[in-house]
């Protein structure tokens, strides 16, 4: 606190000091505000920048080819010359695959624990609960990763194994079961997962917990077992948040990077065989940027802005879908 | 609900003996399923932790956490170069993004109420939270690595505080929302400047959300690889505590690239640094936990 002086002639200066001060402070925190959208920016047009080569190059056909071969070469007046082949398509399956096993593990698991946490939980049950899932999404990516490919691929590929040949005559299934490698899509879609779990479960926890408790009681009044209040007050009434959630989770799983790396095979197709490898966009970047060159690299970095676009994308309309379950909350009160 | 004139125990036989037993079923199925669901989430967690625990223990030493690392092939300890990095380029991320994040921040929640930017910044700030790390490696390598061409730590610790800067943000803004509005408007009422209340009365008030909230953020960053890769060179076989000069490694980066090695010394080395990198995780989020634990007592 400033001791204001009854000399009247201090007064304007001094007040003038402050003055000054108050909107300097006003102006450097709206500048580190706008650092957000600054970074965002300079995102877009550095990662462009450098992968413009990429998206030019017309042979590479980088947004409509399948087949990606840095070093092919083809023969020009008898000589040899290089030939790069980057189409991102493999990748863009892979990521989309591997995510949506991810999802179809993830999403059930953690609607079941954000239920349980909100209204079955008995309080000296939930603080472990919430601690597990803290762990569970504390522990980082690339140790995940180290677990699934020096300890989790070798039993997974048994598994595999029996279950597609458990299934061989089964149509449909027969062709989404097939392969037996450890290293496959399915393997990247369980780690993925797990580490999916904790942020749709607390999200969703979030949801649940602004269901107005008139609505349950009326549920229950009505003479609804548990679970029929559940699905009608509580998953009806969060329904634009769950959506919001699970797509969070998929913005996440689909930048997942090192664990994917690790587990998925690196080796890029297209196949609905889900325990065969592939390779995904992130995990292409991780593996093969250290040794790229020229057109190679900047085809990675393009597969770095096509992932940034469609996080971005994902991430927007899922923020969407959760502030409109928030409004709808606040509404109700 | 209670209807007046109905003995109880007859009540209760009528509403049990009128849910069919489909429905019940139903119930009891769906109640199973959500406890299932625990177990699906806590087998796997489980089994990771005790896997690395046992594969990792053995090879935690002091020697291990502050030796050189030996050439892949070779077995035996050392993991100090990654520790210096992982610690060295965490704390530079954390200086850089934590004041600014919380400076964005105050923007948004003291200067922010009905404001078009301030609104902007919070719903861009939660997208920009959902960018992949590894897209933030690629923008330092393209912004700052391909200027530069220097692969340094600094490098990795601002591809960490741009992953870093919308946690702390998001987190700090949510602390300062706690702040009651009645502690402001003394202040104001005492004379004080705008500026001055927000350092002096609402910072401190938030002070121990904001520090649990950036600590969660920390920990975070120091388990990231995808940002590291590709600006600090990550093949650095003895410590180096400068960030702004030489290459570095760290802990993420020597596990992402053992775990690909089939010598059993590097996957060793693996292990180890693994255990090593979730306890400095896990010993981040408790006291992360316990400051916030502490917060919450105080404003009950």
């Amino acid at each position: 606190m400033t001791v204001t002086t009854i000399d009247s002639a201090a007064r304007p200066s001094l007040v003038g000091h402050r003055k000054v001060a108050d909107t300097g402070f006003r102006w450097v925190a709206l500048g580190c505000g706008l650092l957000v959208l600054v970074i965002l920016a300079l995102i877009a047009i550095f990662t462009t920048n450098q992968a413009w080569p990429a998206f030019t190059h017309t042979s590479a056909r980088f947004f409509t080819s399948t087949t990606w071969n840095p070093g092919h070469t083809k023969v020009v007046n008898g000589q040899q010359v290089a030939d790069p082949q980057l189409g991102i398509w493999k990748f863009v399956y892979g990521t989309l695959i591997s995510s949506l096993i991810a999802l179809v593990l993830a999403v059930p698991v953690s609607l079941g624990i954000a239920l349980f946490l909100t209204e079955l939980a008995p309080p000296r049950l939930r603080t472990p609960v919430v601690y597990l899932i803290d762990i569970l999404a504390s522990v980082p990516s690339v140790v995940y990763g180290l677990w699934g490919v020096l300890f989790l691929v070798v039993p997974l590929s048994h598994f595999y194994k029996n279950v597609s040949d458990a299934f061989h005559s089964v149509p449909v299934l027969d062709s989404l079961l097939k392969g037996q490698e450890g290293k496959s899509f399915f393997t990247a879609g369980i780690i993925v997962a797990l580490m999916v779990v904790p942020i749709i479960t607390s999200l969703t926890r979030e949801v649940f917990a602004t269901v107005p408790r008139a609505q349950k009681e009326a549920a229950l009044a009505l003479g609804s077992t548990r679970w029929e209040m559940m699905r009608t007050s509580i998953l009806g009434y969060g329904r634009s948040g769950v959506v919001g959630a699970v797509m969070l989770g998929l913005g996440r799983a689909m930048g997942e990077t090192i664990a994917v790396a690790l587990v998925i095979g690196s080796f890029p197709r297209i196949t609905l065989n889900l325990f065969k490898g592939g390779d995904a966009m992130a995990s292409v970047i991780a593996n093969q940027f250290g040794e790229a060159q020229g057109l190679q690299r900047a085809a990675l970095i393009g597969l770095g802005v096509v992932l940034f676009v469609i996080t971005i994308v994902v991430n927007m309309v899922a923020r969407g879908f959760v502030s409109r379950s928030e409004r709808a909350a606040g509404a109700a009160r | 609900m209670t209807v007046l004139g109905v003995p109880a125990p007859e009540r209760q036989s009528i509403s049990r003996s009128q849910i069919s037993r489909g429905r019940r079923f139903k119930n009891q199925l769906a109640m199973g399923l959500i406890l299932l669901a625990i177990v699906v989430a806590a087998f796997p967690l489980v089994l990771l932790i005790v896997y690395v625990v046992r594969r990792g223990a053995p090879i935690i030493s002091w020697r291990f956490l502050t030796k050189p690392i030996p050439a892949v092939r070779r077995a035996g300890p050392g993991m100090g170069p990654a520790v210096v990095g992982t610690i060295t380029m965490t704390l530079a991320a954390t200086v850089i993004a934590v004041p600014l994040g919380i400076l964005g921040a105050v923007y948004v929640s003291e200067y922010g109420a009905r404001n078009p930017i301030a609104h902007l910044v919070r719903f861009m700030s939660d997208v920009m939270a959902g960018v992949p790390s590894i897209v933030m490696g690629l923008f330092i390598f393209t912004a700052f690595t391909l200027k530069t061409h220097k692969l340094i730590g600094l490098g990795g610790s601002l591809a960490l505080a741009c992953l870093m800067l919308p946690i702390v943000i998001r987190a700090s803004e949510s602390m300062l929302a706690l702040v009651p509005r009645e502690l402001r408007e003394a202040s104001y009422a005492l004379g004080t400047s705008k500026s001055r209340t927000i350092m002096t009365v609402v910072l401190p008030a938030a002070l121990p959300g904001i520090t649990s909230g950036c600590l969660l953020a920390v920990a975070r960053a120091a388990g990231e690889t995808a940002p590291l890769l590709f600006t600090i060179g990550t093949l650095q076989a003895h410590s180096n505590w400068n960030v702004f000069k030489g290459t570095n490694t760290s802990l993420s980066a020597q596990i992402f690239a053992n775990a690909q090695q089939p010598f059993p010394g590097a996957q060793a080395r693996a292990w180890g640094a693994a255990l090593t990198l979730i306890a400095m995780v896990l010993i981040l989020t408790v006291i992360a936990r316990l400051v916030s634990a502490r917060l919450s007592v105080q404003s009950s």
